[in-house]
């Protein structure tokens, strides 16, 4: 995993001295079908939007805490980064989007019969938040909605 | 960063040895990148409960 060494100094203080959210119950859900049959969801903390399309994710004093849906066939190298962190280097990032959204892997893993099928939508939204209690109420719940309605059987979650 | 993830206790998670924002390895290396989506894909099938946290084990 990244390490704290990677960090600048003031994140290193500020995330140390950080009230993480724990979940004390930690649930649990087996998949319904082989995992070859399965329908997989992607998500990601990047930040990331279709420019033109979606409403982008402002900036670290403006923070937007809603989510974007992507289209799973949006290619990746028409997504935009709205990740406001500074935290680290988007330079990798910006060379291949499948870093944080790696939907053209996930195709291939359908292809191989790996993975069933790719879910319709991938969701999208900005990880650096000084709110994450207001995106827990306001936003996590449609995220939710929106894969069940997609009938997702597993959903895989890449932090950015 | 593995202290996070030990506190958040998440279901299912994959420890990586990439730095940030690079949680899937390196740029262009689609063969490292199902590598590591085929390594958490497979912690669906590992037995609970959780929270699990695997480390992953690069090719």
């Amino acid at each position: 995993m990244a390490s704290w060494d990677e960090l600048p100094l003031k994140y290193r203080i500020s995330i140390r001295a950080y009230r993480w959210r724990t979940i004390a119950d930690t649930p649990w859900a087996t998949l319904r079908v082989p995992l070859g049959r399965a329908r997989v969801a992607l998500v990601t903390s990047a930040g990331l939007y279709r420019p033109g399309v979606d409403a982008d994710f402002g900036t670290r004093e403006g923070e937007v805490i809603s989510a974007r849906y992507l289209p799973s066939d949006t290619p990746v190298t028409a997504l935009a980064i709205g990740q406001t962190s500074d935290a680290f280097d988007r330079a990798d990032l910006l060379k291949d989007k499948n870093l944080a959204l790696p939907l053209d892997r996930l195709y291939e893993l359908a292809a191989d019969g790996t993975i069933g099928e790719v879910a319709p939508r991938a969701v999208s939204f900005n990880g650096s938040m000084v709110a994450p209690g207001r995106f827990l109420k306001e936003t996590a719940p449609g995220i939710v909605d929106a894969l069940l309605a997609d009938e997702v059987d597993a959903a895989l979650f890449v932090p950015v | 960063m593995r202290s996070v993830a030990v506190t958040l206790r998440a279901p299912r998670m994959l420890a990586v040895p990439f730095p940030f924002g690079r949680a899937l390895g390196a740029p262009g290396d689609a063969d490292g990148q199902r590598h590591v989506l085929r390594a958490l894909l497979s912690m669906l099938d590992a037995p609970g409960p959780g929270p699990l946290l695997h480390d992953y084990v690069p090719r």
